[in-house]
């Protein structure tokens, strides 16, 4: 994987003692409007860019994560949302085409780094995916298959419990409780997406990314997934990338708006719904373009 | 139209003479050797049966022990051929550049494309003695014609059938579990050994299959470097024999198509074409269904 | 956590490894099968000569005066031979120094003689030298394929022999030359004499029958199937015999030939005729498969032109849909036929395995193959049987090769069109 940040860039790239208070600066208020989602940024990314096979896909996108909120991404179909959430888990090293310049941290950490372990990164940053794509494997084994190779677990029972834990965080407990054996194909398709979040909540990620979790899905299982992600949020930092404006609306603390592939406005969700200050963010949200 | 019906037909009346012919000739081998002499007897010494009313009770044409020696080859090649076969695809599929791939793969398949007669020699020339030099070095007595040695050559001609029916089920494995595992922090090998070998399992287990098949049915590497005298034995130094080589034993020369001795070559056709037949039938069925689960 | 991580990266890393070593293993086995074949083989196509000097007066072809015809067929040119040997080594007098000098040259070089006399008889009477060929053990030491400094018993040559070896070598009258031979005779018990022609024309002979009949009858077979043939049970158990067909063991076809074919039809024993057949009826299915993908992927928007043009059914696919599957058909075709080219088992069952001295001028004379050549050659004790083996093996994996590049080279050149 090409990482090859220029000097400019490099110097730009705030260092770990800065990052968390970012926030708090009223400097950095002025540069980066977000900031007053009020909450330090979890992660952040600064010049990014993404090219697939030498075609660009995103172009210098700095944004920060806030810790402990849900961060939309928004914009028209093949504006780089997936491209951009991917980044976050260097996801893109898996596609051989695909070449990122700039730099992306994670508490203050420089992820794409050369001594950067993407193992680790990944155990720290999960990632739900827009299928729902559980192993054909059981329910139960499903949900343990992360604590099992990470050795999160001593024992039968507290692997037990960690698993039963997160089957109940995700909301899925009390459909599956008598058929935890029973295999995670055999689900219905909002069932496996818990399911498939279930399985990331149970390696313990401090960040979950969602790229479109509910597209696939009928409402009621959209409205099920919604109601997961707002009391996830307690505990995790989410990026969710999203179709729906509603549902971003709805959800998000904080929203971004991509086009073309570039970030044009990101800013508190009420602020870039009520009162964007581009243009073409004020076409989309109105349903002007998309 | 009348042309084309015809020609299809050709098909199915090659399996039908097949069938017949093994059937007919097998027919008459079992009205003068029994059965369960022929299919439970531990003794094969058909040389010794010059015409029928010699055999009987005697039980020389029991075929254990073939079965056993292409038992033991066919294990030997499938030990080499699995692992290293599977390991190789998935290398190529999981690891190799699109530039490596494409300049190993195509090496790879030559070995499924070379004659087997070239392996027989190879076999017997090359590998037998290195074995018998090797083994005497250690103290160990390999005897010239060495299920090891047939073996051996038969698992390196297998390799290439393995790893493209595996590479074929491995890459016929969506990209969305690969992702999922990758997403959860699983290495790659992790990812290849718990989700994918696991999801790939069928077209796997089909590919060995057919591998199995064909190496059952192998004639010219057994002929040229397995030995012709039946020995009832696991131990893969000495000489055993198998279906195919006492089948080319029996009818090259002269035949009479009345001695037992010709016709048994016709019950033991008909043997290995029932087994490579089931074999077959098994494997495509386990990679079918496969196929359909990921489309 | 952090030395779990460790071990699983170098779990990673073992697996990588192997990964990588298998496909090294079999590489290695491959470039270790071709080097050895090569190495084995590169001699046989170099033959070595012993130079005679002949003075043949008319008297030693007046032998039996009486005898009417043609006497230049007649003469006893075994001892001309013989004599010539004699006057150049006059020191070896024994019956036994004289038999192991005898035996520095090929039987065959009485039959060089002749062939030469024939050709120039006004020969006779004067002083000529002529090359015969060397044996077939003098031919092994002279060409280094055995160490001169061997032990007698695998040298094969007595110490009398290496040093009339070495007098002909220091005079000149030793040296090697492309060996002929090899590609124009037929079988022989004497390896210096040996040659895979017979065995080639064979295999050329079967190859030949087994296209003209699977060819035809495996194209329209898969038109059949894929254009025509109604989706029904009986259609869809061709299919499946097809692809079981495909996996029958090679051995079960040559039964198949031996109990039908020469049993019951009486067709000759050992005759490519019967060997085409045998090998018609095993590439069968591996044409029919790629006739129908290559079909298959022909666009609809074809056919619809041609029906659009007033084509029948039948007109739409051989005048327009067969033309432009041709490529991927032929692919499959050559494939098929390497495969035939390089099968063995089915032909020792139907007795092309023979002892076959004569080239066959047609497709009912006796004859081998290449692979059963190999087969018959990789059973023989000398050495210089070996080197001829790996030989010809070479040969049919030149043509092996050969035609899977064709198949190769045609099918990217295809898979570009589309
Ligand atoms: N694997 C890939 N290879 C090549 N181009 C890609 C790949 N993935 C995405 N792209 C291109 O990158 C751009 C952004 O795609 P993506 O990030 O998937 O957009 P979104 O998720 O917003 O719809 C698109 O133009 C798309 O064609
Ligand atoms: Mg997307």
């Amino acid at each position: 994987m090409a990482h090859a940040p220029t000097l400019t860039q490099v110097a730009e790239i705030p260092n770990s003692a800065t990052i968390g208070l970012l926030g708090d600066n009223p400097l950095a208020l002025l540069k980066h409007p977000e900031a007053r989602t009020g909450k330090p940024a979890k992660m952040t990314s600064r010049g990014l860019s993404v090219s697939y096979a030498n075609k660009p896909a995103l172009h210098d996108v700095d944004l920060d994560i806030p810790v402990n909120r849900v961060t939309a991404l928004i914009g028209p179909s093949g504006c780089g949302k997936t491209t951009y959430i991917r980044c976050l888990n260097r996801m893109n090293d898996i596609i051989d085409t695909c070449r990122v310049e700039g730099s992306v941290t994670h508490d203050g950490e420089d992820i794409y780094a050369p001594d950067q372990d993407v193992v680790r990164l990944r155990t720290r940053v999960g990632m739900v995916f827009q299928k729902p794509n559980p192993f054909p494997k059981s329910i139960y084994d499903n949900t343990a298959y992360g604590p099992r190779i990470h050795g999160m677990t001593g024992s039968r029972d507290e692997e037990r419990a960690l698993v039963l834990d997160s089957l109940r965080r995700a909301g899925l407990l009390d459909e599956v409780r008598d058929r935890l054996d029973a295999p995670g194909t055999s689900l219905s398709g909002g069932q496996q997406q818990r399911l498939c979040i279930a399985r990331a909540i149970a390696v313990r990620p401090e960040v979950i990314l969602m790229d479109e979790p509910c597209s696939a899905l009928d409402p009621i299982a959209t409205a099920r997934i919604e109601e997961l992600i707002a009391a996830l949020k307690q505990d995790y930092t989410i990026v969710i990338v999203t179709h729906s404006m509603q549902q971003a609306r709805r959800l998000s603390d904080k929203t971004a708006f991509f086009h073309l592939g570039r970030l044009v406005e990101q800013g508190n969700t009420e602020d870039v719904f009520e009162a964007p200050q581009d243009g073409r963010t004020r076409d989309y949200v109105m349903g002007r373009i998309g | 139209m009348a042309c084309l019906i015809a020609a299809s037909t050709i098909s199915i009346l090659t399996t039908v003479g097949i069938v017949l012919s093994l059937i007919v000739e097998s027919f008459q081998f079992f009205r003068m050797v029994p059965v369960s002499d022929f299919l439970f007897g531990l003794h094969w010494s058909p040389q010794t049966a010059i015409r029928a009313d010699q055999v009987g009770a005697s039980g020389a044409f029991g075929a254990i022990p073939l079965l056993a020696g292409t038992l033991l080859i066919s294990a030997i090649a499938l030990s080499v051929s699995g692992p290293v076969g599977l390991l190789a695809a998935i290398y190529l599929a999981e690891y190799a550049s699109p530039r490596f791939r494409s300049l190993v793969k195509p090496m790879l398949e030559i070995l499924a494309g070379i004659p087997t007669v070239v392996y027989g020699f190879f076999a017997a020339i090359v590998i037998a003695p290195l074995l018998r030099q090797g083994g005497e070095s250690i103290g160990l007595e390999v005897s010239s014609e060495s299920a090891l040695a047939a073996g051996l050559v038969m698992g390196a001609m297998t390799i290439p059938f393995v790893s493209s029916l595996s590479d074929d089920a491995i890459t016929a494995v969506p990209d969305s579990l690969r992702e999922a595992a990758l997403g959860l922090g699983s290495t790659r090998s992790e990812t290849i050994v718990r989700v994918i070998l696991r999801a790939a399992l069928p077209g796997i287990a089909g590919g060995l299959l057919l591998t199995a098949s064909r190496v059952i049915g192998e004639t010219m590497i057994v002929v040229m470097a397995a030995g012709l005298t039946a020995n009832l034995t696991i131990n893969p130094l000495e000489a055993v024999t198998t279906v195919t080589v006492q089948i080319v034993t029996l009818l090259t020369g002269d035949q009479e198509f009345d001695s037992a001795k010709t016709l048994s070559a016709f019950a033991l056709g008909l043997l290995l074409f029932t087994v490579t037949l089931t074999l077959n039938v098994a494997a495509l069925k386990i990679v079918k269904t496969y196929r359909e689960q990921y489309q | 956590m952090e030395a779990r991580l460790k071990n699983r990266h170098r779990a990673e890393r073992r697996f990588r490894l192997f990964g990588g070593l298998a496909i090294f293993t079999s590489l290695i086995f491959l470039g270790a099968l071709f080097a050895i074949i090569i190495q084995t083989g590169a001699g046989a196509f170099k033959q070595t000569r012993i130079a005679l000097d002949m003075h043949l007066s008319p008297a030693d072809f007046n032998a039996g005066q009486a005898v009417e015809g043609d006497w230049l067929e007649r003469a006893d040119y075994q001892a001309m031979i013989k004599r010539a040997l004699r006057q150049a080594f006059p020191e070896l007098r024994s019956r036994r120094e004289k038999r192991s000098l005898y035996r520095m040259v090929s039987s065959g070089a009485a039959f060089q003689l002749r062939k030469k006399l024939r050709g120039d008889p006004g020969l006779i009477g004067t002083d000529f030298r002529i090359w015969v060929l060397a044996s077939d053990d003098a031919d092994m030491v002279f060409k280094g394929a055995v160490p001169r400094d061997a032990p007698v018993a695998h040298r094969r040559l007595d110490d009398r022999q290496m040093s009339v070896l070495e007098a002909l070598e220091d005079t000149g009258r030793l040296r090697s030359q492309f060996n002929w031979t090899f590609f124009s005779a037929g079988d022989s018990r004497e390896p210096e004499l040996a040659g895979i022609a017979g065995a080639a024309l064979g295999s050329l002979f079967s190859v030949l029958v087994c296209l003209a009949l699977a060819f035809p009858l495996g194209v329209m077979t898969a038109v059949y199937l894929e254009e025509f043939a109604p989706k029904n049970r009986w259609t869809g158990f061709i299919e499946v015999n097809i692809s079981n067909l495909a996996a029958v063991p090679s051995i079960v076809f040559g039964l198949l030939g031996l109990a039908m074919f020469l049993n019951i039809f009486g067709l000759p024993r050992s005759a490519p005729l019967v060997g085409g057949m045998v090998l018609a009826l095993m590439t069968l299915p591996t044409i029919i498969i790629a006739s129908r993908a290559a079909i298959k992927s022909v666009p609809p928007s074809v056919r619809e032109a041609a029906f659009a043009l007033g084509a029948s059914p039948v007109q739409a696919v051989f005048h327009h849909i067969l033309p432009l599957a041709m490529p991927g058909v032929l692919t499959g075709t050559i494939i098929g036929t390497a495969q035939a080219l390089g099968e063995t088992a089915p032909l020792l069952m139907i007795g092309m395995v023979a002892f076959v001295v004569d080239l066959p001028t047609n497709i009912l004379d006796p004859a081998t193959a290449l692979p059963v050549q190999v087969f018959l050659w990789a059973d023989s004790p000398e050495r210089a049987f070996q080197e001829r083996t790996a030989a010809a093996i070479l040969v049919l994996l030149v043509f092996t090769c050969l035609m899977n590049l064709t198949a190769a080279l045609l099918r990217k050149k295809y898979e570009l069109k589309w």
